[in-house]
C-alpha cells in the first residue's frame, strides 16, 4: 500500500531584527530547511499574541516556533523576556489540551545564526512531522 | 476593497531557477482585491520601478504586493517607488520569495507552490493596510546634562563646543565630581586638579554652557526633542552673580566645626564655606544646618565682611523651567558605605580608611597639606595594609556589598601603593586581594612596575580581621598561595571599597523613566550597539552612571553621549516610525497593563469624557500611546486584555490573516 507522504505545516513567526535576518542569511548561504515551514515578519517576539497560535491550530498548523534575539539582544531590551514568559505558559496550557509540547517552541536565532536557523527548522519539521497531523484544536468551521 | 497589484520579480535566475514565476503572477491573480498581477526580470531596476509606477497609475491600485527578495533589502526601494507615484509607502506588502524561498528549495514544484502561499500572506496583509503617516515633532535645540562630574563636564563642553546651549545641574556647591577630590590619576599619574580644573575653568567660561551648581531636577515631562524639566535651585544664601569668591566671609565664620564633605569629613569647615580653591561657580554657600544666623537669627557676620553684599540670608529655594530637546545623566558613583564591615574596623579605628579619604591624605590640598599622616595621631604610618574587592565581587545572598566587580580599585590600589613606596621608600606596603584585573592600555604595566620597580607586596587572600591593639592595627589574613596565615602590624588600614550609583539616581530614572539594572545602574539601549544611549528616547547615559569606570573610559562615554545629542540637536524636526501603537479607547479599560512592559514609558493614561446610552456622559481612564516615543515594538499590544492596543503595520488583523493564508 503506497502512503502519501505527510506534509508537516509549520508556521515560524521570527522577529525582525535577529531571526528574520537569520532565516535570509539561511538563504544567502542556500542552506536547506523543509518548504512546509512558513515565515511570518514580526517587529519583535513578544508582538505575538497567544491568538495568533491559537488560530494557526484551529486552521491546521501542525507546528508553530516563534523565533527572536537570543535574551539581553533584543532590539527592544526586553521583547523577548516577555516572549519567553508569555510562551511558557501558552505552551503548556496547550499541551493541557493535547497540542503537545513539541508542537510548539522557541528559539533564539541571531541574524548571523543562518546555519542554527536551517538547523533549527529541519529539526522542528521533522519532529512535528513524526508526531503526525494535529487534530486536536482543528476548527472544522474555519475550513472550507 | 483594496485595488492590489501584484509585482513578481524573476531577480534574474537567483528566483527565476527555482519559482516558476508565471505561475505564480498566474496564481495571485484570484486573490481578493488583485487586480493586476505581473511578473519581471529586476522589480528593483529603473523599468522594473516603472512598471509599477504605471500600474499604480493605470490600473488605480491602492496597495501592491511585490514577490521578491528580503524586505530587508528592497523594502525602502518599493516604498519610495509606491510614493513616487502617489500611492502611500505603507500601502507596500513584500513576499520574501528568494532568501525564504527560491534560495533554500531545490525543485520547481516545491519552489512554486511556496512562494505561491508566501504571496497570498502578503496580499491577505496588504488588503488590511491602511495609509500611515509618520509623525512629526520639533526639537528644542538645548540639552540639559544632569551631574557636573568629568562625564558632565565633558559631555558639556563637546555639545557646546557643537554650538548648542546646554545645561548643567550638580547637587553640589561645585562641578567636578569625584575627579576633583583625587591625587594623582593611573595610569600616567598626572595629577587630577591639573588635568580637570582647566576643563572646569572651560565650562565656566563657555557662553553656550550654563551651569545651575547647588540645584536639583525636580521634574520631567515631555518626550524626546521636547523635554519640560523644572529644576530648583537650592537657596545658598549667597547671591551668585554677586559673590567673587574672595573668601573673607568663611574666615570670619565663627561656627568652624562641621565636617567638611569635600574631605571626607577628615577635617572641618565654617558654616559658610567654598567647597575648595578651584571650584566652578566660586562662589560661598551658607550651610543651613550649621549658620547660627539661620537657626537662631544670631550672627550675622558674613554680611558685615562681605564687601560686595552677597550674603541674603532670607534666599528662598527658587524653581526654574526650561525646554530641552535631549537629556543627559551623568550622575556618577559612591563608594559604599563601610558600616556593615565590622571585622575591618572602620567604626572602631580613625586608622582604617577608605581609598578615597586615602587620596585626601596624599592631596597637597587636603587635610594634611599631602603629608601621609595617620588621622589619630599625625604620625607617619610605617606599615600600610591595602584591602581590595571591599564589597565587590560579593556573594549573591551576602547583603553586605555587591555582586559585582568595582572595576577601577584594583588599578588605583596600586597607584596608591606605588606612590607610597616612592614618596615613603621605607613604608612596608601590603596588597591583599582576590585577583588582579588590569586590562586595558598600560594598565598591567603599570600594576607590575608596583611590585616590580616599587617593592610592593601582594599577596593573593583576604583580610579577616583587623584588630586596633595600642597603636598598631593587628591584621589577620591568609596567604592563599603558600597556605598561611598571616599577621601584620600595621599603622594604616585602606580599605578600596566597593562602588555604587548615587542615591538619588533610583528617583531620577523614574521621572526620565529610563531603566536601571538591579544595582541600580542606568542601562544602556543595547549592551552592544547603543552603548550610550538609555532605551527611552532622547535620554542618554555618560561616565560611572551607567557601569563602574575609570576617567578614560568616563571621558569617551561621554564624548560619545554628546555626539549622539549633537545628532538629535542637529536635526529640525524628528520623523517617527509609523508603525506604533494605538489604543482603542471605546475597549480600553484603563488597567495600566500596557504601560507595565512598555519599555520605553510611551504610554500615559488620560480621563476622557464617554457618551453613555442613556444620554449621560462618563469619565473613563484610557490608555494612549505617544507616537515619538514608541518603537513599535508591540508588547503592549500582547499585555493588553481587552484587545484594546494594536500596533499600526503589523495589526492584529493583519497576522492574522497572514496565518489564515499560510494555513488554508
Ligand atoms: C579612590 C578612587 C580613586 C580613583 N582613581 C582614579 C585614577 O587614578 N584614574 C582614573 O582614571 N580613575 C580613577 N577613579 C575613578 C574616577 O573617579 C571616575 O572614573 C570618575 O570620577 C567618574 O566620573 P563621573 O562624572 O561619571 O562620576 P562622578 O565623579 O561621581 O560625578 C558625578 C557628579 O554628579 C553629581 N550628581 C549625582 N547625582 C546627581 C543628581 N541627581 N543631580 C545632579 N547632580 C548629581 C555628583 O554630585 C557629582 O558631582 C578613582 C575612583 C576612586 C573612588
Ligand atoms: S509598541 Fe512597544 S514601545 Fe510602543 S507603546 Fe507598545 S510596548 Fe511601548
Ligand atoms: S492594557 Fe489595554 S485595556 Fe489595559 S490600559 Fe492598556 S490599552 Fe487599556
Ligand atoms: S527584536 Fe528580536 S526578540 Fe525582540
Amino acid at each position: 500500500m503506497q502512503v502519501k507522504e505527510y506534509k508537516p505545516l509549520i508556521v515560524a513567526f521570527c522577529c525582525n531584527w535577529c531571526s528574520y535576518a537569520g532565516a535570509d542569511l539561511a538563504g544567502n548561504n542556500r542552506l536547506n530547511y523543509p518548504a512546509d515551514v512558513k515565515i511570518i515578519r514580526v517587529p519583535c517576539s513578544c508582538r505575538v499574541n497567544p491568538m495568533f497560535i491559537l488560530r494557526a491550530f484551529q486552521r491546521g498548523a501542525d507546528g508553530v516556533i516563534i523565533c527572536g534575539c537570543h535574551p539581553g539582544d533584543c532590539h527592544y531590551t526586553s521583547g523577548n523576556y516577555y516572549t519567553r514568559r508569555r510562551m511558557a505558559a501558552l505552551f503548556s496550557m496547550l499541551d493541557f489540551l493535547g497540542i503537545e509540547k513539541e508542537r510548539t517552541r522557541v528559539e533564539w536565532v541571531s541574524a548571523a545564526e543562518g546555519a542554527k536557523f536551517a538547523a533549527t527548522m529541519n529539526e522542528f519539521a521533522q519532529t512535528v512531522a513524526s508526531l503526525g497531523e494535529n487534530k486536536r484544536l482543528e476548527d472544522l468551521r474555519c475550513k472550507k | 476593497m483594496q485595488r492590489v497589484g501584484v509585482f513578481v520579480c524573476w531577480c534574474g535566475s537567483n528566483i527565476a531557477g527555482t519559482v516558476d514565476v508565471a505561475a505564480v503572477a498566474e496564481a495571485l491573480k484570484n486573490e481578493p482585491g488583485v487586480v493586476f498581477s505581473t511578473d519581471y526580470q529586476y522589480m528593483c531596476s529603473q523599468a522594473g520601478q516603472d512598471i509599477i509606477k504605471n500600474a499604480i497609475a493605470e490600473h488605480n491600485l491602492t496597495g501592491i504586493v511585490v514577490c521578491s527578495c528580503s524586505p530587508r533589502m528592497h523594502e525602502a526601494t518599493f516604498r519610495k517607488t509606491a510614493a513616487a507615484a502617489g500611492l502611500n509607502p505603507y500601502m507596500v506588502e513584500i513576499a520574501n520569495i528568494r532568501e525564504q524561498c527560491s534560495w533554500v528549495h531545490k525543485d520547481m514544484t516545491t519552489g512554486t507552490e511556496k512562494a505561491i502561499i508566501l504571496g497570498k500572506a502578503a496580499v491577505a496583509k496588504v488588503n488590511l493596510n491602511t495609509p500611515l503617516t509618520p509623525g512629526e515633532s520639533p526639537v528644542t535645540k538645548r540639552a540639559l546634562v544632569i551631574g557636573g562630574g568629568i562625564a558632565g563636564i565633558q559631555t558639556a563642553l563637546d555639545i557646546a563646543d557643537a554650538g548648542f546651549p546646554v545645561d548643567i545641574v550638580e547637587t553640589k556647591p561645585t562641578i567636578g565630581g569625584k575627579m576633583a577630590q583625587l591625587d594623582k590619576t593611573f595610569p600616567t599619574l598626572d595629577c587630577a586638579a591639573c588635568i580637570l580644573t582647566p576643563k572646569m575653568v572651560d565650562v565656566a567660561q563657555n557662553e553656550k554652557i550654563r551651569i545651575f551648581s547647588y540645584s536639583e531636577v525636580e521634574e520631567v515631562g515631555g518626550f524626546v526633542g521636547n523635554f519640560d524639566v523644572k529644576i530648583k535651585k537650592k537657596a545658598r544664601y549667597v547671591k551668585e552673580d554677586i559673590c567673587t569668591g574672595c573668601g573673607a566671609c568663611v574666615d570670619k565664620c565663627p561656627m568652624k566645626k562641621n565636617p567638611n564633605e569635600f574631605n571626607l569629613g577628615m577635617d572641618n569647615r565654617p558654616a559658610i564655606y567654598i567647597p575648595f580653591a578651584q571650584a566652578v561657580p566660586k562662589v560661598a554657600t551658607i550651610d543651613p544646618n550649621a549658620c547660627n544666623m539661620l537657626k537662631n537669627g544670631k550672627c550675622g557676620l558674613c554680611a558685615r565682611v562681605c564687601a560686595a553684599g552677597a550674603i541674603d540670608y532670607t534666599q528662598k529655594d527658587e524653581i526654574i523651567e526650561e525646554k530641552y530637546g535631549a537629556i543627559v545623566v551623568a550622575t556618577g558613583f559612591n563608594p559604599i558605605s563601610m558600616e556593615k564591615f565590622d571585622e575591618f574596623a572602620y567604626n572602631q579605628s580613625k586608622d582604617v580608611i577608605t581609598s578615597l579619604e586615602f587620596e585626601r591624605l596624599t592631596n597637597a590640598a587636603g587635610p594634611t597639606a599631602g603629608h601621609l599622616e595617620r588621622p589619630s595621631d599625625g604620625k607617619s604610618p610605617k606599615t600600610i595594609v591595602f584591602v581590595q574587592c571591599v564589597g565587590s565581587r560579593c556573594d549573591a545572598c551576602s547583603e553586605k556589598g555587591k555582586e559585582y566587580c568595582s572595576k577601577i580599585c584594583c588599578m588605583y590600589t596600586a597607584k596608591h601603593a606605588m606612590l607610597t613606596r616612592d614618596k615613603y621608600p621605607d613604608t612596608d606596603v601590603y596588597v591583599f586581594y582576590i585577583d588582579v584585573r588590569t586590562p586595558g592600555k598600560n594598565f598591567d604595566e603599570f600594576y607590575r612596575r608596583a611590585v616590580e620597580e616599587f617593592g610592593v607586596k601582594y599577596i593573593k587572600g583576604m583580610v579577616g580581621k583587623v584588630t586596633p591593639e595600642g597603636d598598631k592595627l593587628k591584621v589577620q589574613a591568609s596567604d592563599l598561595l603558600s597556605n598561611k596565615q598571616l599577621h601584620i602590624d600595621a599603622d594604616l588600614v585602606v580599605l578600596a571599597a566597593a562602588i555604587e550609583p548615587d542615591k538619588s539616581a533610583r528617583p531620577l530614572a523614574t521621572m526620565l523613566t529610563a531603566s536601571m539594572d538591579t544595582n541600580d545602574f542606568f542601562t544602556e539601549a543595547h549592551p552592544k550597539l547603543r552603548p550610550v544611549e538609555s532605551p527611552t528616547a532622547g535620554v542618554f547615559l555618560s561616565g560611572a552612571c551607567q557601569g563602574p569606570k575609570d576617567i578614560p573610559e568616563t571621558v569617551s562615554q561621554a564624548g560619545a553621549a554628546a555626539s549622539k545629542v549633537i545628532g538629535l540637536l542637529a536635526k529640525d524636526k524628528l520623523t517617527g516610525n509609523p508603525c506604533v501603537a494605538h489604543s482603542n479607547e471605546l475597549m480600553c479599560n484603563g488597567c495600566s497593563s500596557c504601560e507595565r512592559v512598555c519599555p520605553y514609558g510611551a504610554i500615559t493614561y488620560e480621563d476622557k469624557e464617554f457618551r453613555m446610552p442613556n444620554r449621560t456622559t462618563k469619565i473613563r481612564r484610557v490608555a494612549s500611546v505617544n507616537p515619538a516615543v514608541c518603537q513599535g515594538c508591540g508588547a503592549c499590544t500582547v499585555a493588553c486584555p481587552s484587545g484594546a492596543m494594536d500596533l499600526k503595520g503589523f495589526a492584529n488583523s493583519q497576522i492574522i490573516a497572514e496565518v489564515d493564508a499560510i494555513c488554508k
